[in-house]
């Protein structure tokens, strides 16, 4: 089994539901297809989606919600 | 009671423009500061400075006890909000207030009555400031015809518990208003659980003009308008005084409302009264007003020579205004543009990142207030304002040709910044003739974006030959 991790692809802070309000986009143990959104990284008051690169289960969160993350820190890991 | 010791709420740009009016004042300063800006120029310029959580603005500059906590262990004696943060929040003004503090700001029944679009629409009425034609309240369908007909048309159809620009729809006449009003209270029903509807008239081709005042809660005089129009998704992007476009009668009559507006709230510290000008009819209407400084405050004390945020500092510490409204005079012409750490080429996509060059314009009639040196770090966690260019001169024409000067003068690099905006619109044909509306920079932005991106290619270019 092999796995893979998401990247945040802008430094920000990571959020993991779509409001505040609302359930999380995925859990562990959830199945994503390639361009499902995962969460969200705000930076300087615009959001920005995180889509899946890869089709797979995700295993773990690597980033709490509302986390500040780095450009390229791994949010997430994959099993493919 | 004069402010000995005072505390600022907020980071960036403002927090540094506040901590030089305190320090000209002899008051001493204490920085309160996230993680993410341990190493910003306000907590170096500060005498004190106290870290007050992580990055994210609700763990720290959003966090009201920790920031009375902060002020208690320093001994500050008074808190300055800024703008933005906690600056409009009723609540923290009477926690500040409770914890025997100075909030340098209104009292928080002003920021409340304000703060609610509702009631400082009546407060307007009742002091004889036009406000937008339309319904101070919902209505139903037969309230809604009755009202169409009084205020004519384009209308727009709003849903009560909408927001954000969600469930508006326009009519332009009353043919297509009595198709829209079902399906909007429809839509509001299905959407928000409300089918309530609002009317407002249209004002089209608007230009936002508005009104700095100066309360010390007996007496308010006003600082003459600014002109805000050029505006991206409601956000502004340059700001000048006076608003070229404004009749002398005219300008004297909406600085007259504005006044008799804060007067009649007892006004106490710095705001502004936003309006909607209808160059046409040469029609103004009250949309809001702000209960704090705000970030084109500078354009102002460039054309009257007032410094706003000290004054802030000695109405708020226990003094009387010390100016008297004939003794407000305006001089010359003033344009600020806004730095933003985005890169207008790729639909100002946001750009933290760390300041390497920095060269600052200088010369008569020039200022830059800004929150960089070379070296800084930008954050992503907060706003993209990085600081402000300010030019005057004698007239429109004269500062224009400054502004179009100093910006080829400054260089920030490391981060995109909006600068290549300003440049193409410094040089702009409409701009030149102040030809604006608050939707014109959108359409220009549509036909231009990318030329801006051949100019910052070819800035960048420029700077690595040299």
């Amino acid at each position: 089994m092999a796995t893979k991790q998401i990247l945040s692809p802008l430094p920000g802070t990571f959020y993991r539901k779509p409001a505040p309000d609302k359930p999380a986009y995925k859990s562990e143990g959830d199945k994503v297809v390639v361009g499902e959104i995962i969460g969200l990284v705000e930076v300087m008051k615009s959001f920005n989606e995180v889509k899946a690169d890869v089709a797979g289960t995700i295993m773990s969160f690597l980033a709490d919600n509302e986390d500040p993350v780095m450009a390229g820190q791994p949010l997430a890991e994959i099993e493919v | 009671m004069a402010i000995r010791k005072l505390l600022v709420a907020n980071r960036g740009e403002i927090a540094v423009r506040i901590i030089r009016a305190a320090h000209e004042l002899g008051i001493e300063t204490v920085q309160v500061y996230s993680l993410a800006d341990a190493d910003s120029l306000a907590v170096r310029l500060a005498h004190e400075a106290v870290p007050i959580g992580p990055p994210q603005a609700s763990k720290s500059y959003l966090n009201i006890p920790v920031i009375l906590e902060a002020a208690h262990r320093t001994g500050a004696d008074a808190i300055h909000p800024g703008y933005g943060f906690l600056a409009e929040n009723a609540g923290f003004a009477e926690a500040v207030g409770n914890a025997g503090l100075i909030f340098v700001g209104p009292c928080a029944e002003a920021i409340r009555l304000m703060g609610d679009k509702v009631a400082a629409r009546q407060a307007a009425q009742a002091a004889g400031v036009p406000t937008v034609p339309g319904t101070d309240d919902r209505v139903d369908h037969a309230e809604a015809v009755e009202t169409v007909k009084r205020i004519g048309f384009p209308v727009m159809i709003k849903a009560a518990a909408g927001g954000g620009g969600r469930g508006i729809r326009i009519a332009q006449d009353m043919k297509e208003f009595e198709r829209l009003m079902p399906q909007a209270s429809a839509e509001a029903l299905a959407a928000f659980g409300d089918g309530g509807l609002y009317l407002e008239r249209v004002i089209e081709h608007a230009r936002h003009i508005e009104v700095q005042v100066l309360g010390d809660g007996e007496r308010v005089i006003h600082c003459f308008e600014r002109e805000c129009s050029l505006q991206r998704r409601r956000q502004k992007v340059w700001e000048e005084a006076p608003a070229p476009c404004l009749p002398e009668d005219v300008r004297k009559r909406l600085c007259e409302t504005a006044v008799a507006l804060a007067a009649a709230v007892k006004y106490r510290c710095a705001g502004t009264m936003e309006y909607l000008y209808d160059e046409k009819s040469r029609a103004f209407y009250f949309m809001e007003m702000n209960t704090r400084i705000q970030v084109e405050h500078p354009v102002t004390e460039f054309i009257t020579g007032i410094d706003l945020v000290r004054e802030m500092l000695r109405i708020a510490g226990g003094e009387k205004l010390g100016i008297a409204q004939q003794d407000v005079r305006m001089t010359g012409h003033a344009i600020e543009v806004r730095l933003n750490a985005e890169d207008p080429a790729r639909d100002f996509l946001p750009a933290p990142g760390t300041i390497d060059e920095l060269i600052v314009p200088g010369g008569p009639g020039v200022r830059f207030d800004s929150m960089l040196y070379p070296g800084c770090t930008i954050p992503p966690f907060y706003d993209s304002l990085l600081g402000k260019l300010i030019v005057w001169d004698g007239d429109r024409v004269s500062a224009l040709r400054r502004l179009q000067r100093a910006l080829g003068e400054l260089v920030i690099s490391g981060v995109h910044t909006t600068k290549p905006l300003h440049m193409a619109l410094a040089h702009d044909v409409d701009v030149l003739a102040g030809r604006f509306d608050t939707r014109w920079l959108e359409r220009w932005l549509q036909e231009n974006a990318a030329r801006l991106s051949e100019t910052s290619g070819k800035a960048t270019k420029e700077v690595v030959a040299r």
